[in-house]
């Protein structure tokens, strides 16, 4: 269960304005979150606190395959993004390194910026807590879940091999 | 039910008689790549899990052609994670300053990839190699790094698009002109999670080339990945590259398609996306006259020996407009070689443009071309998003070799049609 602040943003959200590719030549995570966002939203990172939440429209998180892309977020400290919809590069990268991402048009449609938002990750219920609404977001298939339980791809594949040893 | 070329590859790399839309797979792989900046990242999380050793060095592609020739320290260091990596686990088919290339030219000409190949790449428009009728698809580092320990990785089989291609081109269209005119009919996200699998008697008008194009900006449709069939053309172009067994999937007849559309070749104009989405497209009639500053021709969209060709032909005996900045980049050391035995690269520099050595710089606002506020540039690149080509309130509109080259004389957005 997570909660906090909601930073709002529309359809289509790149790569290259979660993180410009100006900053790709130093990767470290740290590094990256001071400049998550600034090209569409020059105040995010002085803003955000840890736990907070960004809400997408259709689209999050198209372009690049870069993996800073959600590296960045999770590093300004955001806990999950809601959106509409994800592209699907970014969809893989942010269940790859475990960060939790929801998939629920209605909640993307409704929650507002600057609203307290509440996320069950077991459940897939989110409850917007300033209008009291409640969304249902889409449940990830058994084998998604399987990377995400073990943290990410990698623990995965290290699990499976071991299991294979 | 019958399956897609897309379906039937990721069956046959997951040891399945079929697989339909929707179904969870692990497939072998038969390339995994990385670049510069995606490499580093992979590297990263494959040592700090633990792992050392990569599961077949001949089957692993690193290419450092994003920042390089180095831009500056950061970038040289993350080039040098990339070349030790490379050399400790004797990466066959690693690629450093002086043989490199942009990556997706690279790759087929170098014969590292082909039909029926199943590739992915931690790089978005690793799509491009569907050209060659593989499953090629862009994914991220940490994927890259499963890849590279497995051997294989997971996938979740797409439904397809299916694009009919009917007719021929006109004078000054090309392969860049379908995909931006695909991608404004169907939008950024109309092909989200899907494939994209083109087919119809227009395939065999376009050239290995055009299909390279088209394949490569299957993402900017929101594609899992782009494919052409397998012809003569396709055969030819392998022919003393490709040295490993070519397999050939074709769609079964009763293949099942969520959507169908028809694009007639002889109706198109020189197309042209506008800020800031690959889906703003106009024809190059309605928007002629845009003010520009700058004409980048070149990437691992369009920087291929034809794109060169189309190039020069407009620029031969014509001069780059007063205050506009043409930079022309060859893909490869090939391209950039062939530029030169051709007489090109002589047309390019007495026509007043700069020539680059191989690398995507301005494509992604890297180097070798940045924008200022402001500026607005003609590109035959893949990306208009804000900020890409530099800062924030920089502009790219997206466009074919031959409009590029047309506007740099120009001196604004223009038709090649109109040329004298």
């Amino acid at each position: 269960m997570v909660q906090g602040k909601v930073f709002k943003y529309g359809d289509n959200v790149d790569t290259d304005v979660i993180i410009p590719a100006r900053y790709l030549n130093a990767p470290s995570p740290a590094e990256l979150a001071k400049h998550c966002m600034e090209d569409i939203d020059a105040d995010f990172v002085s803003n955000v606190k840890a736990g907070d939440i960004m809400v997408g429209g259709a689209n999050f998180g198209c372009g690049s395959s870069r993996e800073h892309a959600p590296i960045s977020i999770r590093a300004a400290g955001i806990s999950c993004v809601i959106a509409a919809s994800f592209a699907r590069i970014f969809y893989r990268n942010a269940i790859n390194i475990g960060f939790p991402i929801l998939e629920c048009p209605e909640a993307a449609e409704k929650i507002n910026a600057g609203d307290e938002v509440t996320v069950d990750f077991d459940t897939g219920v989110i409850t917007d807590l300033t209008t009291g609404e409640t969304f249902k977001a889409t449940a990830f298939p058994a084998f998604i879940n399987g990377i995400i339980e073990n943290g990410g791809l990698l623990p995965y594949l290290k699990a499976k091999q071991a299991k294979e040893n | 039910m019958g399956m897609t070329m897309t379906q039937k590859i990721l069956a046959a790399h997951a040891g399945l008689d079929s697989v339909k839309a929707g179904d969870l797979i692990e497939a072998k792989l038969d390339i995994v790549l990385g670049n510069d900046v995606t490499t580093p990242v992979a590297i990263d999380v494959f040592e700090k899990a633990g792992f050392d050793r990569v599961f077949d060095k001949d089957k692993i592609a690193i290419v450092l052609d994003h920042y390089t020739p180095c831009k500056d320290i950061k970038s040289a260091e993350l080039c040098a994670t990339a070349r030790n990596f490379a050399r400790k686990h004797s990466i066959t088919h690693f690629y450093d300053v002086g043989q490199v290339g942009i990556e997706h030219a690279l790759l087929p000409e170098k014969g590292i990839v082909g039909p029926g190949d199943c590739i992915i790449g931690a790089d978005s428009h690793t799509c491009t190699y569907g050209a060659l009728g593989a499953f090629s698809t862009g994914v991220g580092s940490t994927d890259m790094a499963a890849g590279m320990i497995a051997g294989e990785n997971w996938f979740k089989v797409p439904a397809a698009i299916k694009v009919n291609l009917v007719g021929k081109f006109n004078k000054h269209v090309s392969g860049k002109d379908v995909i931006l005119h695909l991608i404004g009919m169907i939008g950024v996200d109309g092909a989200l999670y899907k494939s994209i699998e083109f087919a119809g008697e227009g395939v065999a008008e376009l050239s290995m080339d055009d299909r390279f194009t088209i394949a490569n900006m299957a993402i900017e449709a929101g594609g899992k990945n782009g494919i052409f069939p397998v012809d003569e053309k396709t055969l030819d172009y392998i022919k003393g590259r490709f040295t490993r067994p070519v397999k050939i999937y074709e769609a079964d007849p009763d293949a099942e398609y969520e959507r169908e559309v028809t694009i007639d070749l002889s109706t198109l104009k020189p197309t042209v996306s506008l800020p800031h989405l690959p889906s703003n497209t106009k024809t190059v009639d309605e928007v002629k006259g845009m003010p520009i500053d700058q004409v980048v021709i070149g990437s691992c969209t369009n920087g291929r020996i034809s794109d060169m060709r189309i190039a020069a032909e407009i620029l031969k005996g014509r001069k780059v407009a007063d205050g506009i900045r043409c930079i022309v980049i060859p893909a490869t050391q090939e391209v950039y070689m062939q530029c030169i035995t051709e007489g090109l690269t002589e047309i390019f520099i007495t026509a007043g443009c700069a020539v680059s050595t191989p690398t995507c710089g301005p494509c992604l606002g890297g180097h070798m071309g940045c924008m200022a506020a402001g500026e607005r540039a003609v590109t035959t690149t893949n990306r208009n998003f804000v900020g890409r080509m530099g800062h924030v309130k920089s502009e790219v509109i997206l466009a074919s070799p031959a409009v590029a080259a047309a506007s740099a004389v120009a001196g604004c957005v223009a038709d090649p049609n109109d040329l004298n």
